[in-house]
């Protein structure tokens, strides 16, 4: 990384938003540019070369989802989404496009920056710095290389389909999956609609993996949305 | 004649120069009714050839000069010279013309003089009857209607048409007017103007060919227009004209509190029966009445005795009774057993003073004897005076007989059912000659083992079953042939008539007079029961349709009982035609019956409902339509039209026919109403809802939007206008406010739209197979921040099924009843959350360790904008719950709080399980 100071691309069309982005992500060391369209938005993120895009699904000229499209066909940068309560399906719509995440206003400032690292790290890591392939939260410790499971001391045994989908989530650690995108990478492109499949294996999951399956630590639920793995 | 005087106390008031109040309001009203209808003046002659349409046309042509919008709607000018030149310069409405029977005939426009609406219209010969087709048989109704929408009317009228006088003039001029209008319409006049000419010159006139062409004229002068007719007939109009004037200065002297004691109103009752007297009687009461300055009542009194009187008989006493209405007088019809009775029990109720009928009937030993209604009322009626008409001159009852042939011959139908009625009696004899034959031979059987008592009694046994089952004709004839056969047969001596024996004489007319006396009897006995089976079947039907009415939900169904229910009794085609909010009456949309009638006419329909009059077939207005048309009025208002299209006029016209169904329209007027206040109230109970709402969801959101920006605003100022006096633990104090504010804030407006969206019915239900815990472990994970340690137990079962729900609000519901529980209860307390399983449903309950709810609050709490505590501190504006309930009411399910016994609120919520789990394919291990 030539420059030390991340750099980021705000699309947002809501003045006070972008000042209220702008002040906390530049006080937090990330360098800011601003658009306050959609077309706009895609010019700043071919010429600025950002380390992430913040994207506001509201704007007025395009549909958010066709500047992620857009944006994905030449780079794989991390876009953090920003959207309204209660729109389930544009934040799945969105996520199904190749957003990374997504934040529900109003935010904070705090779960904003927390995105945004996950993000970041998600992008910046390379398979070399972990050759391992071993992955650790909390009690739990994955070996995708060696297939094993341990909470705490104890190993846990997993059938092929609850470990693929372990194995997804800790890919994705951090990061929002929509249940299209988990039924089509664990059960194949022909079980995207089945998502009870889904709930049933993730619920098997919490059981062997959460000391309390209904306050799960690592699973979460994006309600609405899709899964998460805590990191 | 016994005459009874009345002495009646005379109220005097002790201001006896004020007015009577009641009288002035009544006199108020007439006037302003007066005002919005337009005014009649008459222009009154004694014969033809007096001048009235000159007279007429002369103050039309001063009216026209003083400006004012004058047209001629229809003047005969009888080629009149001097009439026809007065036309010019007036306009002057085109005649309709109507064909009939192969002539056309010249008509007054009643449309296109309303169309047209001219301040005066000048219409010629107010007795005129209109040709068959017209809206109104009678021009008068067109002059009536012309008045009721305001426009003035000139007319011309001549004595001899008035309706009372027509007995009168009959008698003087021997020539019966058929062309007569009511005393009504002529006491209604605003104006009438009396034309006047002395009898000497209105014959020079005549002779001067002024009045008819030459030929004619001679013919005139030789009946009607003897010197002597016109004498009386100018006398007759001057004094009506006098009378008319005389209560003119009447209703002066009422209105300008000039003041002579009156006595009290006298009442006058007409009783009319089914002789030709009829007529008489009303014209003369109506005069009467008139002298008196009284009211008066016409009545027929139905004895069983009368209600078998034939059909025509009947007829003719229904016009009796439309005549007098025409004159002005109430009717009615009183069923009673003793004519007397009824009478006298009438009198009592409407304190009638004077009493006119015909002459008893009755007369010399039958009246000694038997009685008359006149006798009984002299001895029982003591206050009541006493007026007799006598019997009609041989003349009028020819008229009378001309007149019923006439009508009889118009009815063919009648004729049809008084031939089969005949039948019914051809077989009601034969048996009482077979019964007659019957008992001969039993008694053959009988003679020489038994006495002839016995005999007799076999007999009188035949008379008796004749009378039970054929009534008195039969019965009669079963009596004379039995006593004859007894006779010829059994008595002695053998096969002849004679009678040797006298007691035997004795023996037989014993035996008639008995078998008489019984055929009276029974079949006074069977025509009472039919009486009373009848009546009971008319209550019968009466009451199971307003039993029917008082189910009915909604107008349709009120409809298609009344239609049902009225066919059923009157054996009709009906429709009722509703007006649409524009007040125009339309065809119904529902589905037809088999008893609806098809294709009535709107325009008759749209004119009853606009006039509030009933019209059509057999009344007085457009009676050329097939149906009959009534209005369903229900306190002035009305509602609809009913039409009806009777199988037999006699079976919607009779008298207590007509009762009957005046009390069916009645009844469905009311149905009507009472639908249609419900639905208002309904409404305004809706409107007072939502405005209370709307009332209570402004107050909370007011305050508890404006609390949390109160904090906002304050801290934010103070940041913004920081000059460095703040310290930075300050600076962090007041952002942690805003903060925490805002956050308030967002929750509160979170959850009012929620409720509105969920009110709207905007939120389609994303439904997906979730199992329970997920759902639970995610609220669970969501309000990690907000339960700030509080321990919560959660107890699922194992094996619980998924539910098939929108996980998304199902998750809000169980926040909003978590935040609730943490929200009332003391902070540290912990919550429960568990799970119950039922073949049909899921159930969650969400319990604390909290005060618990208020003693009958547990319904109220969700409801909208329902707080415990109103305007306290506890933040949320009452909506919480009401969106729990709102989205498990989506999904099909309910929710309800209640105590726990060991203390604490429990929230429970039932998720039906109505749907096969999706099927899982086992993974191979």
């Amino acid at each position: 990384m030539a420059n030390l100071k991340p750099t980021v691309v705000v699309i947002e069309d809501d003045p006070p938003i972008r000042r209220f982005l702008r002040t906390g992500l530049s006080t937090h060391g990330f360098t800011v540019y601003e658009a306050d369209s959609g077309k706009q938005g895609i010019i700043e993120a071919g010429i600025r070369k950002p380390d992430l895009i913040i994207l506001d699904l509201g704007l007025p000229d395009v549909d958010g989802v066709e500047v992620i499209k857009t944006v994905r066909e030449w780079s794989a940068m991390p876009i953090i989404i920003l959207s309204a309560r209660s729109a389930e399906q544009s934040k799945i719509e969105a996520l199904d496009a190749g957003a990374d995440d997504y934040l529900t206003k109003p935010f904070g400032l705090g779960e904003l920056l927390a995105r945004t690292r996950v993000a970041l790290r998600h992008w910046l890591r390379t398979p070399e710095q972990n050759p391992t392939g071993e992955f650790t939260t909390g009690n739990l410790r994955v070996d995708l290389i060696n297939r094993w499971v341990h909470v705490g001391d104890q190993e846990v045994h997993l059938t092929p389909i609850q470990f693929r989908l372990l194995s997804m989530l800790v890919q994705n650690a951090g990061k929002v999956l929509t249940h299209h995108q988990i039924l089509k990478d664990v059960w194949g492109p022909s079980h995207t609609e089945s998502s009870h499949y889904l709930r049933i294996y993730m619920s098997q999951l919490r059981q062997k993996l959460e000391e309390d399956p209904t306050q799960p630590k690592y699973l979460l639920t994006e309600s609405g949305v899709g899964y998460r793995l805590k990191v | 004649m016994p005459v009874s005087i009345l002495y009646r106390p005379v109220t005097i008031t002790d201001m006896p120069d004020r007015p009577n109040p009641d009288l002035l309001l009544a006199k108020i009203e007439q006037e302003q009714a007066k005002a919005r209808r337009g005014k009649l003046k008459i222009f009154f002659g004694s014969a033809a050839g007096v001048g009235k349409t000159y007279a007429m046309l002369l103050a039309a042509k001063e009216r026209r000069a003083e400006n004012m919008d004058v047209v001629v709607g229809l003047i005969e000018t009888h080629n009149r010279k001097e009439t026809a030149d007065l036309l010019e310069g007036l306009e002057v409405l085109p005649r309709k013309s109507i064909e009939y029977r192969g002539t056309t005939l010249g008509e007054f426009d009643l449309d296109a003089a309303l169309k047209r609406k001219p301040s005066i219209i000048l219409v010629d010969e107010m007795a005129h009857t209109n040709a068959p087709g017209s809206r109104h048989p009678k021009r008068w109704q067109d002059i009536d209607e012309l008045l009721e929408a305001g426009i003035d009317v000139y007319t011309t009228l001549n004595v001899q048409h008035l309706e009372s006088l027509n007995d009168d003039i009959g008698q003087i001029a021997g020539i019966r007017v058929w062309e007569t209008v009511p005393d009504t319409v002529f006491e209604a006049a605003d104006e009438v103007e009396l034309v006047d000419l002395p009898p000497d010159e209105l014959l020079v006139r005549l002779k001067e060919g002024k009045v008819y062409l030459p030929q004619q004229a001679e013919e005139a002068i030789r009946h009607f227009f003897r010197k002597g007719n016109l004498i009386a007939l100018r006398e007759l109009a001057l004094r009506q004209t006098a009378s008319q004037v005389d209560s003119q200065m009447l209703d002066y002297r009422e209105g300008h509190a000039i003041r002579e004691i009156w006595p009290v109103a006298e009442r006058i009752l007409v009783c009319v029966g089914p002789n030709e007297l009829g007529e008489r009687l009303v014209r003369a009461g109506k005069r009467f009445a008139v002298g008196l300055r009284g009211e008066w009542i016409v009545a027929y009194i139905e004895t069983p005795e009368l209600q078998r009187l034939p059909a025509e008989k009947r007829d003719g006493i229904l016009r009796v009774l439309r005549l007098a209405e025409q004159l002005g007088a109430e009717t009615v019809t009183l069923s009673a057993n003793e004519m007397s009775e009824a009478i006298i029990n009438f009198c009592n109720d409407r304190n009638i003073t004077k009493i006119v009928m015909g002459k008893p009937s009755r007369r010399g030993w039958k009246r000694w004897l038997l009685g008359s209604v006149v006798d009984t009322l002299i001895s029982e009626a003591h206050n009541i005076n006493l007026y007799l008409l006598g019997s009609p001159q041989p003349g009028t009852s020819r008229y009378e007989a001309e007149l019923t042939r006439y009508r009889r011959d118009s009815q063919p139908a009648l004729k049809e059912i008084l031939r089969k009625r005949k039948k019914g009696y051809f077989w009601g004899y034969f048996w009482a000659i077979a019964v007659t034959v019957a008992s001969s031979l039993l008694s053959g059987l009988m003679v020489g083992h038994f006495e002839l008592a016995n005999l007799v009694m076999v007999f009188l046994l035949g008379v008796v079953f004749t009378a039970t089952r054929y009534g008195r004709g039969p019965s009669i004839v079963a009596s004379l042939l039995g006593v004859a056969t007894l006779d010829y047969f059994f008595v002695d001596p053998y096969y002849s008539f004679s009678v040797t024996d006298t007691q035997y004489f004795v023996t037989l007319a014993a035996m008639l007079t008995v078998a008489m006396l019984i055929s009276n009897l029974m079949a006074n006995v069977k025509s009472q029961a039919k009486i009373a089976s009848h009546r009971e079947r008319r209550a019968t039907v009466l009451y199971a349709m307003s039993k029917e009415l008082a189910m009915s939900q909604s107008e349709e169904e009120i409809v298609s009982a009344a239609v049902r229910h009225i066919h059923a009794e009157f054996g009709s085609l009906n429709v009722i035609l509703l007006p649409d909010p524009h007040g125009s009456v339309s065809y119904p949309k529902d589905k037809a019956l088999a008893e609806s009638l098809h294709g009535s006419d709107l325009s008759v329909a749209q004119w009853v409902l606009d006039h509030n009059e009933m019209a059509g077939q057999g009344t007085n207005t457009l009676p050329g339509a097939q149906a009959v048309y009534f209005p369903l009025s229900f306190h002035d208002k009305v509602l609809g039209v009913l039409a009806l299209l009777p199988v037999n006029l006699r079976r919607v016209f009779l008298p207590e026919q007509q009762k009957l169904l005046d009390t069916f329209i009645r009844q469905i007027a009311q149905a009507i109403t009472r639908i249609r206040l419900a639905e208002q109230a309904r409404n305004t109970q809706l409107q007072m809802e939502a405005e209370q709402l709307r009332n209570s969801l402004l107050s909370s959101i007011s305050h508890d939007l404006r609390t949390p920006l109160a904090t906002i605003v304050g801290s934010a100022s103070a940041l913004a206008e920081n000059d460095g006096s703040l310290t930075t633990a300050d600076q962090v104090e007041l952002s942690a406010g805003i903060y925490e504010e805002a956050q308030r804030m967002s929750n509160l407006v979170n959850n009012i739209l929620d409720m509105a969206k969920l009110d709207a019915g905007v939120i389609q239900l994303n439904k997906q197979w979730h199992p329970v815990e997920e759902v639970i472990g995610t609220v669970l994970t969501r309000l990690q921040k907000h339960l700030q340690g509080r321990k919560v137990n959660v107890k699922i079962p194992s094996g619980i099924p998924m539910i098939y729900a929108d996980s998304v609000l199902i998750e809000q519901l169980l926040i909003n009843l978590l935040e609730n529980a943490l929200r009332y209860t003391p902070a540290g307390s912990p919550l429960e959350i568990a799970v119950d399983v039922s073949p049909s449903a899921v159930e969650v309950h969400v319990s604390d360790h909290g005060q618990g709810i208020p003693k009958g609050m547990e319904n109220k709490l969700f409801e909208k904008f329902y707080r415990v505590h109103q305007e306290s501190a506890q933040s949320g504006v009452g909506l919480g719950l009401a969106i729990c309930r709102a989205i498990i009411e989506a999904h099909g399910g309910t929710i309800k709080a209640q105590n726990r016994p060991e203390g604490g609120a429990r929230f429970s919520f039932v998720i039906p399980l109505d749907r096969e789990p999706p099927v899982m394919e086992q993974e191979n291990l």
